[in-house]
């Protein structure tokens, strides 16, 4: 019988439930076995005052989110990518900050017609442009880039010049060790190269950085997060995935940081889900899909194992 | 709105080619013959003779124009010729470029198209100069001007006529406060007029002038030689009554001594197939000469009676 209820705890716990256990365990109980389990889990339910144990509210809660998270991806796998697109940079407006991150790596990590197609869609379901909703709800500094960022319509040919790039990597440069004295986002320039060139042409400022500085450019930016994310996302999108990924595994983190793993999962399928399975690989020494077997439970799971499945 | 006239019978597009490739051939260039086909041609059909032109002659009409004719002739059926998202694109890259640039053009670009006009043309600059066009803006201009012009040409604004009041109030008073601060470049400022949509724009502004007693652009000449104040003005007229700023421009281009060709070459290229009627109205209203007239007084030859054709003047 501890067995019992251990098992069943274990169903409801991680992300997702693991709907067919539930059904074995509790729908073939014996009520002495469901008895035991509300007494015996205090994790679960409380004892009342009144002789009988409750479920707790807050447990109750959080299991909502974990029987919905398989409804959410499926409704987000199925939405036009547009669409998908649109709602994620309106809910990361309507949670604020520690969402911002979010629209850093919408803007950033499509290409240049996949962003456009999502200020379309953005237009026909929030009445509004994707550049003003940001413009009027951002406050922080970070508004200039994020505006800017959202805006972008980058140029996706390999034509890259060189001299350009070299200079653009010496004011980077410049600005990143003047940081102290003044922020980097409120230099026009850094704002103005990270939003308007196009991604081979980064990548060249990015090698003539490591050549000028000895370091990597995002070992630079740690400080600035949002930066830093827009830097990766432009770049190296495969690391900056495989990192949110790994976040989103870990035990005990934040809803919000968790609903990472429904999102780059159905975002990232049928675009880079192969090398960003190779990064994860290679940064974390386990596959995607092992972690996610341990991490993941029930349809969920499976959904999610699914989706990785296409890249191969 | 447009003034373009086509006849209800067009020859087709094989016949067209031949009639152009006929006024190219020989010694002289028969101009007049090149006016009655091109000037009386929407953006479809040009595509299509351009697309014909190249098939059958294995030459580019355009490179075929430029050979051809020369000087301000040459430059209007150049420019007209080309379709809208091209043309915009190639006045957006001369706008940038050194001896040619100008802050003006770039936000005529970029204020008085469509949203998907816009799109067009940035989507046809990537084609043709493999750059995007803000990041061209954003190397070539420098300080309020590019803080001004660098998210006007990224924007894509709604297109809707949906209009917040509550909001149209409160961008009023932050506008007022701005000016009111003399911070012309002032993030919040540039933010409004740079991403709110046309219709939304229009009430706040019309809620400024009901609530502070003055049109925003009377407030903002407190320096008649601000070249920034002067762009920001333009802008607001732009973005709310652009026949009325085709007006002044045409009206300055006409009346400078000498004429600015430049700029009445551009204004009737680029809006002869949008609003070019209501420009015509406002400046004859403005000028009390229709601008038929003005343009007969000021400019001569082939590119007279090009311009006149574009504008809709009977027998051209």
């Amino acid at each position: 019988m501890a067995d019992g209820f251990e098992a069943l705890v274990k169903a409801f716990s991680g992300v997702g439930v693991d709907e067919q256990a539930i059904i074995s365990l509790l729908g073939k109980s014996h009520p002495e076995h469901r008895q035991n389990f509300r007494k015996g889990c205090r994790d679960f339910f409380i004892e009342d005052e009144r002789s009988f144990e409750r479920w707790d509210d807050h447990r109750v809660k959080l299991l909502k989110h974990e029987f919905m998270r398989f409804k959410n991806a499926v409704v987000l796998w199925a939405m036009h990518p547009w669409e998908r697109d649109a709602r994620l940079i309106k809910e990361a407006l309507k949670k604020g900050p520690q969402a911002y991150g979010v629209i850093v790596e919408v803007a950033c990590t499509r290409s240049a017609d996949e962003l456009l197609g999502a200020r379309k869609a953005y237009h026909s379901l929030f009445d509004h442009s994707i550049e003003e909703d940001v413009a009027s709800h951002v406050e922080s500094s970070e508004r200039k880039l994020l505006v800017a960022l959202v805006s972008a319509y980058r140029y996706e040919g390999p034509k890259v010049k060189d001299d350009t790039a070299k200079s653009e990597a010496k004011k980077l440069a410049h600005a990143i060790k003047n940081a102290d004295k003044k922020n980097l986002i409120d230099y026009e320039e850094v704002i103005s190269i990270l939003s308007t060139r196009s991604k081979p042409h980064l990548k060249a400022v990015y090698k003539h950085y490591k050549e000028i500085c000895g370091k990597n450019i995002d070992e630079d930016l740690s400080a600035d997060l949002i930066l830093l994310a827009t830097v990766q996302c432009l770049c190296t999108p495969q690391t900056y995935f495989s990192k949110v990924l790994d976040a989103a595994m870990r035990t005990d983190v934040d809803k919000k940081v968790k609903k990472a793993l429904t999102r780059v999962i159905v975002t990232q399928a049928d675009r880079n889900m192969k090398e960003i399975n190779e990064e994860y690989q290679k940064l974390y020494g386990v596959s995607l899909s092992q972690k996610i077997e341990v991490t993941a439970k029930g349809n969920y799971k499976d959904l999610l194992l699914t989706l990785i499945a296409r890249g191969n | 709105m447009s003034t373009l006239t086509v006849p209800s019978q067009i020859p087709s597009v094989a016949e067209d080619c031949e009639q152009l490739r006929t006024a190219f051939a020989g010694w002289g260039t028969n101009e007049g013959l090149i006016i009655s086909i091109l000037a009386h041609r929407n953006a479809a059909q040009r595509k299509l003779i351009q697309q014909q032109y190249a098939e059958t002659y294995g030459e580019d009409l355009l490179k075929a124009l430029d050979k051809e004719l020369s000087n301000d002739f040459e430059r209007v059926v150049l420019l007209w010729t080309l379709d809208p998202a091209e043309r915009d694109a190639f006045l957006g890259n001369e706008a940038t470029k050194r001896w040619t640039s100008s802050n003006q053009v770039l936000m005529e670009i970029a204020c008085t198209r469509s949203s998907n006009q816009l799109l067009q043309a940035r989507q046809a600059y990537h084609a043709r100069y493999k750059r995007s066009l803000e990041e061209d803006v954003a190397y070539h201009t420098t300080g309020d001007f590019c803080k001004l012009l660098l998210p006007l040409v990224s924007s894509y604004r709604y297109e809707g006529d949906e209009v917040n009041m509550t909001l149209a109030k409160s961008e009023a008073k932050i506008l007022r406060e701005k000016i009111s601060d003399k911070a012309y470049s002032d993030e919040d400022l540039i933010r409004i007029l740079a991403t709110r949509s046309k219709a939304q724009i229009n009430a706040t502004l019309n809620h400024y002038k009901n609530e502070f007693g003055n049109d925003i652009n009377k407030d903002l000449k407190t320096d008649s030689k601000d070249e920034y104040l002067a762009l920001l003005r333009a802008t607001i007229k732009c973005l709310i009554h652009p026949e009325m700023y085709f007006e002044k421009v045409l009206r300055l281009a006409i009346n400078k001594r000498g004429t600015d060709e430049g700029a009445l070459t551009r204004v009737v290229t680029t809006r002869a197939e949008v609003d070019m009627k209501i420009i015509k109205e406002e400046y004859h209203k403005r000028n009390s000469v229709p601008l038929d007239r003005a343009i007969v007084k000021d400019t001569t030859g082939e590119y007279e009676k090009m311009l006149l054709a574009l504008i809709g003047h009977e027998d051209a």
